[in-house]
C-alpha cells in the first residue's frame, strides 16, 4: 500500500526503474557482456564494425565490443558518482550543520568559503585540480568532491538555520543535550529529506561532470571503459562510425535522467513543504 | 538612492571573492602538488630544468611570500608565461575572450528565445499533453552530455546534410576587428557575405550550448508562470474582465521573467563553463579550446591562468546581472 | 416587478470536485438585488460567500462545476453567455469587483498609473464594444475620468500617486484605489468581497462610508460580503444570511435586525456581544459540504428542530414584506 502510494508519482517510478537497471548492469556486467575481456583486450581484426549480431553496438577503433565496454563503464560511472557525491556530502553536511547551528565568525567564514567555490564554474575548478593531480579515477573523484561540497554546505546551512529555533530543538537543549547530539540526533533527521533529494540530483550532475572530464582527457586513462572518453575517441572516425558515439551518449542521457527523475520524485515524497494540495487551476 | 547602496554593497563583495578565488587557485597550483616545479616543468624536464624553474618562479620561498608575489603579479596583470608558446598567458586569454563571449551570448539569446515561450506555453497547458512533451524534452535537455549533443549535431547537419561547417570560426579572413564578435563586426563593416559565413560557423556551437540552457529557462519560466497564474493580481484582473492575452503577455510574462532573470546569471555561468567543452568539439578558438590545448600540452601555467581568468569573468558577469535584476524589479528599486 | 431586479440568482448549485469527493458548495441558492441597492451577504467562514460572488462574475475555480440554476442579469442568463462576451461586456464593465486583499491584487511590477491605464484601455465607459486601439482622444478623456475618480475617493496627490508602485502605497490607499478602479467603468453592479477585512480596524469604517457614498451617487448596486454584522448594518439596504451553501434568510436591514425569522439568524444576532463586533460563531460545527446533513442543513445545531427537519429540506417561505426564510419552523413574529 505504501509502495503503491510512492509510485503514484510517475517520475519516481521511472527514475527508480532506470537506476535499478543501471545497478543491475553494473553488478552483472560480466555475465551480461558478450566480450567481457574487451574491457582491456581488443581484436584488431574487427576494428570499427557496425552494430550487428556479433557486436551488438558495433566495435571501436581497437576492435573492442562497444556493448561490453558500455556495461563495464556502468561500474565506473557508479563508482565515480557514488564516491565523489558521497565525499562531497561528507564534507559539506557537517560544515553546513556547524555553520548553521553556531553563530560567529567561524560560521561566517565557512559560508564565505563555500560561496567562493560556488562563484566559479565547477567544471573549470575540476579541470584545474584534475590537471594538477594527473589523470586517474581517484583524482577525478577528488576533483569533483572538492568542487561540489559547497552545494551541500549551503543547503544544510540554510535548513539548519530554519530548524535551530524550532520547539523540538529548544526542548532538547532544555534537557541538557550537547550541541553535537542536537545536530546529529535532532536536526539531521529533520533535514535528511532535502539532503537526500539534493544528493540524488547531484549524482546526475556529477556523472555529467565526470564525463566531461573524461571527454577532455582528464579522466581515467585508457583502456578504462569511461563513457565520456569513448565519445571523445569516436570523433576521429565520424561520420562513418556513427554508432561509436551514439551508445555511450545515450547511456549518459538515460542515467542522468534517471537520477533527475528520482530526485524530483523523492522531492514530492520527502519534502512536505512543496507537496501540493488540490489547488485551484483557474 | 537605495539602488546605489545595493549596487555598492554587491560591488564591495567582489574583491574578497576574487581574493578567495586567487587563494583557491594558488592552493591548487602551489600547495596540493608535492613538487610544483616538477609539475610545471612537465614530465620530460631534466632535474636541472626543474631546478631552474624553481628558482625562476620563486617556488623555494616560504608559501606566504610566494602568495604575496603571486598576488602582486596578478594585480599587475601578469598571469604567467605559457610554457608552450612562451608568451604571456594573459595575452592569449584576452585575445580569445571575444570568441567565447560571442558564442555564450548568442547561445544565451537563443536559449531565451526558445526557453521563455516554451516555458509559458508549458505552464498555460499545464498537465496536458503539450506540457508533458515540453517537460520531457526539458528533462532530456538537462540530462544530455553537451559534447555528445555537439557530435550528434555535427554528424547530422555538417557531415550528413552538409549545411553547416564541421568546425572552426570562419574560413578565409575574419572581418576587421572592432568588437571581436565576427558577426557583429561583419555587420558594422556592412559585409553581408562575411556575416553569413560567420553565422554559419556560429550556428551549431550556439545551438549545442543553448539547448541545456533553454531547458533550464523553460523550467524556471514554467514555474514562474504557474506561480503568477495562481496569484491574486491575476485573479483580480480576470475578475475585472481584462483580456486573457493582456493578462498573460503583460502581467504574467513580466513577473515570470523577473524570476527567470534571477537564474540567468547561473545559466550564463553554465554557458561559459559549457563553452570550455563545446569549443573543443567545434574547434572554436575561444577560452575553452585554449584550455583544452593547454591540457593536451600539459601547459600548467596556462591552465591555472585560465581557471583564474574564467573564474573572475564569471564573478564579474554575475555581479552585472545581479545589478541589472535589482534595476528591473521595482520592489528593490 | 421583474424590471426592478438588476440581478436575480435562481436555484444556483455549484459543486467543487476535490480529492476527497464532491463538495456541494452552493445548493439551490436564490436571491436578488435591485437597482441601486446594497445587498449584504453574511455568514460564517466557508459558507460559500466568495463562491457565490465568483459564480456571478463567472470566475469560479477550475475544479468548480455549475450544476443547475440561473443567474439573471438585466433579464439574461449570465451562465449562458459566451465566455468571450462575459469577458468583454460583463466583467469589469456591467459588473465590477473590489477584492478582499488590496495588497496582492496589484501586480508589484507595474506602476499604479500603468495598471489603471490598462484597465481603462479595455473597460472605459467610452470604449466601444470590440474596440482594440486606444486612441489619443479616448486616452485623454479617460485620464480626466481617472483624475476625477481619484479625487472622489479622496486620494491626495493623484498625479504623484499614479507614478508610484503598489508597495509604496498604504493599505487604505490601495483599497481606495481598488474602489476607484471598480467604479471607473461605471458598472451597474459592484461585487465587493470582504473589502475591508484586510485593513486596519480604524480604516475600515472610512472605507465603508466612502463606498456607500459613492455608490449612492452613481446609482449602482452592490453585493457586499462580510463577516461583520456591524458593517452590514451600517451600509446595507437588505441582508442575506448564508448557511452551509444555502441562503437561510433574506430581509431588509431593519427587519433583519429587529425581527429575525430563522433560528440561525437569531443565534447570530444573540451571539453579538456588542453592536460593532464580528461574528464569533455559535455552538456546534459548520457541517461538511462534502457530506451535508440530510433535511435542513442547520438542524444538527438548531434548538427548535423537529422530526421533519431531519429529512425534509425546508422551502423558502415569504414571511412579510420582502422577508423570506428557509425554515420549517420560522420564529413567530419574525418578518411581520
Ligand atoms: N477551489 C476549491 N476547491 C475545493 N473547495 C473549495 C475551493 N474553494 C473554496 N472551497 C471550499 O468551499 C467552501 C466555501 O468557500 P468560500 O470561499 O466560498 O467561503 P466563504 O464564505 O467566502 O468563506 P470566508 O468567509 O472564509 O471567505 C469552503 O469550505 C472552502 O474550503
Ligand atoms: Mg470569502
Amino acid at each position: 500500500m505504501r509502495m503503491r502510494r510512492l509510485f503514484r508519482d510517475r517520475a519516481l517510478l521511472i527514475g527508480t526503474v532506470i537506476i535499478s537497471i543501471l545497478v543491475l548492469v553494473a553488478v552483472f556486467a560480466g555475465p551480461l557482456a558478450t566480450f567481457p575481456d574487451h574491457v582491456t583486450g581488443f581484436d584488431p581484426n574487427h576494428r570499427l564494425k557496425a552494430p550487428g549480431w556479433q557486436f551488438l553496438l558495433g566495435t571501436d577503433r581497437m576492435g573492442a565490443d562497444i556493448y561490453s565496454r558500455l556495461l563495464f563503464g556502468a561500474r565506473l560511472t557508479i563508482l565515480i558518482a557514488v564516491t565523489a557525491t558521497g565525499t562531497a556530502v561528507i564534507i559539506g553536511v557537517p560544515i553546513g550543520l556547524i555553520a548553521g547551528y553556531f553563530d560567529g565568525w567561524a560560521s561566517e567564514a565557512l559560508m564565505r568559503v563555500s560561496d567562493i567555490f560556488l562563484a566559479v564554474p565547477q567544471i573549470v575548478l575540476a579541470i584545474a585540480i584534475a590537471q594538477t593531480l594527473g589523470p586517474n579515477i581517484q583524482n577525478v573523484i577528488l576533483a569533483l568532491s572538492v568542487t561540489y561540497w559547497p552545494f551541500w554546505a549551503r543547503l544544510v546551512y540554510a535548513e539548519t538555520r530554519s530548524q535551530r529555533n524550532e520547539v523540538y530543538v529548544e526542548a532538547a537543549k532544555a534537557m541538557g543535550a550537547s550541541p553535537l547530539r542536537i545536530m546529529v540526533m535532532h536536526i539531521l533527521p529533520n533535514i535528511a529529506g532535502s539532503i537526500i533529494v539534493r544528493t540524488t540530483i547531484g549524482m546526475g550532475a556529477t556523472i555529467l561532470a565526470a564525463a566531461s572530464l573524461g571527454f577532455l582527457g582528464l579522466g581515467a586513462p585508457p583502456p578504462a571503459p569511461e563513457w565520456g572518453r569513448m565519445i571523445a575517441e569516436s570523433r576521429e572516425f565520424l561520420p562513418q562510425a556513427w554508432w561509436y558515439a551514439t551508445a555511450p551518449g545515450i547511456a549518459i542521457l538515460m542515467v542522468v535522467m534517471g537520477f533527475n527523475l528520482l530526485g524530483d520524485g523523492l522531492r514530492d515524497v520527502l519534502d512536505p513543504r512543496i507537496r501540493r494540495g488540490g489547488g485551484d487551476g483557474r | 538612492m537605495r539602488i546605489l547602496v545595493l549596487a555598492l554593497r554587491r560591488i564591495a563583495w567582489m574583491p574578497p571573492t576574487l581574493l578567495g578565488l586567487i587563494a583557491i587557485v594558488f592552493t591548487i597550483s602551489r600547495i596540493i602538488p608535492a613538487d610544483p616545479a616538477r609539475v610545471i616543468a612537465g614530465e620530460n624536464a631534466s632535474p636541472a630544468q626543474v631546478e631552474a624553474l624553481r628558482q625562476k618562479f620563486g617556488l623555494d620561498l616560504p608559501l606566504m611570500q610566494q602568495f604575496m608575489r603571486y598576488l602582486r603579479d596578478i594585480v599587475n596583470g601578469d598571469l604567467g608565461i605559457s610554457l608552450y608558446s612562451q608568451r604571456p598567458v594573459v595575452e592569449d586569454l584576452l585575445g580569445r575572450l571575444a570568441a567565447t563571449f560571442e558564442l555564450a551570448i548568442a547561445a544565451m539569446c537563443l536559449a531565451i528565445m526558445i526557453g521563455v515561450p516554451l516555458g509559458v506555453v508549458s505552464a498555460l497547458h499545464r498537465n496536458r499533453w503539450l506540457d508533458q512533451v515540453i517537460r520531457l524534452a526539458t528533462m532530456a535537455g538537462l540530462a544530455m552530455a553537451a559534447f555528445w549533443l555537439a557530435i550528434l549535431l555535427q554528424l547530422f547537419f555538417s557531415m550528413t546534410l552538409g549545411v553547416t561547417p564541421v568546425q572552426g570560426r570562419i574560413d578565409g579572413w575574419g572581418p576587421d576587428q572592432i568588437t571581436g564578435f565576427y558577426t557583429i563586426d561583419a555587420l558594422i563593416n556592412g559585409d553581408g557575405e562575411t556575416f553569413g559565413k560567420a553565422l554559419r560557423y556560429l550556428i551549431l556551437p550556439t545551438a549545442t550550448l543553448a539547448i541545456p540552457a533553454a531547458a533550464t529557462i523553460v523550467r524556471f519560466t514554467r514555474a514562474g508562470v504557474l506561480n503568477a497564474l495562481s496569484s491574486n493580481f491575476v485573479f483580480y484582473q480576470t475578475a475585472m474582465g481584462l483580456p486573457r492575452r493582456t493578462i498573460i503577455w503583460k502581467y504574467i510574462l513580466r513577473s515570470a521573467f523577473i524570476g527567470t532573470l534571477t537564474q540567468i546569471g547561473l545559466v550564463f555561468g553554465n554557458l561559459l563553463a559549457g563553452a570550455v567543452v563545446i569549443e573543443t568539439v567545434f574547434s572554436w578558438p575561444g577560452l575553452g579550446l585554449f584550455a583544452y590545448n593547454s591540457i593536451l600540452q600539459s601547459d600548467y601555467n596556462a591552465i591555472m591562468a585560465f581557471t583564474l581568468f574564467t573564474g573572475s569573468v564569471f564573478i564579474v558577469v554575475n555581479l552585472l546581472i545581479d545589478i541589472a535584476q535589482t534595476l528591473l524589479d521595482p520592489r528593490t528599486r | 416587478m421583474v424590471a426592478e431586479k438588476l440581478l436575480s440568482v435562481e436555484g444556483l448549485s455549484v459543486h467543487y470536485i476535490t480529492e476527497g469527493g464532491t463538495a456541494r458548495v452552493l445548493d439551490h441558492v436564490g436571491f436578488s438585488i435591485r437597482h441601486g441597492e446594497i445587498m449584504g451577504l453574511v455568514g460564517e467562514s466557508g459558507c460559500g460567500k466568495t463562491s457565490l460572488a465568483r459564480a456571478i462574475l463567472g470566475v469560479l475555480p477550475g475544479n468548480a462545476e455549475v450544476v443547475s440554476g440561473k443567474i439573471l442579469f438585466k433579464g439574461s442568463d449570465l451562465l449562458r453567455l459566451a465566455p468571450s462576451e462575459a469577458e468583454e461586456s460583463i466583467r469589469g464593465r456591467a459588473i465590477s469587483f473590489v477584492p478582499q486583499d488590496p495588497f496582492t491584487s496589484f501586480s508589484p511590477l507595474f506602476s499604479i498609473g500603468e495598471q489603471i491605464r490598462t484597465l481603462m484601455r479595455w473597460k472605459s465607459p467610452d470604449r466601444k464594444p470590440g474596440e482594440k486601439v486606444y486612441g489619443s482622444g479616448r486616452r485623454k478623456r479617460d485620464r480626466e475620468r481617472v483624475m476625477a475618480m481619484l479625487q472622489a475617493v479622496q486620494l491626495p496627490d493623484p498625479e504623484g500617486l499614479l507614478k508610484k508602485y503598489p508597495h509604496e502605497v498604504s493599505g487604505g490607499q490601495r483599497q481606495r484605489l481598488m474602489i476607484a478602479m471598480a467604479l471607473l467603468p461605471e458598472p451597474r453592479l459592484v461585487i465587493a468581497d470582504e473589502p475591508t477585512t484586510a485593513l486596519d480596524v480604524t480604516i475600515q469604517a472610512q472605507i465603508l462610508k466612502l463606498l456607500k457614498r459613492l455608490i449612492t451617487e452613481t446609482g449602482a448596486s452592490v453585493l457586499f460580503t462580510t463577516h461583520d454584522l456591524g458593517a452590514a448594518w451600517e451600509i446595507c439596504d437588505r441582508i442575506t444570511v448564508m448557511y452551509a451553501g444555502q441562503e437561510a434568510e433574506t430581509a431588509p436591514v431593519q427587519s433583519f435586525f429587529d425581527r429575525p425569522a430563522h433560528p440561525y439568524t437569531k443565534k447570530l444576532l444573540d451571539s453579538l456581544p456588542t453592536e460593532n463586533s464580528p461574528l464569533i460563531g455559535i455552538p456546534g460545527r459548520v457541517p461538511s459540504l462534502l457530506n451535508p446533513p440530510a433535511g435542513c442543513r442547520f438542524h444538527p445545531r438548531c434548538t427548535s428542530s423537529t422530526e421533519i427537519c431531519h429529512h425534509k429540506q425546508p422551502d423558502v417561505t415569504e414571511m412579510g414584506y420582502e422577508h423570506a426564510v428557509r425554515c420549517h419552523h420560522p420564529i413567530m413574529g419574525g418578518g411581520q
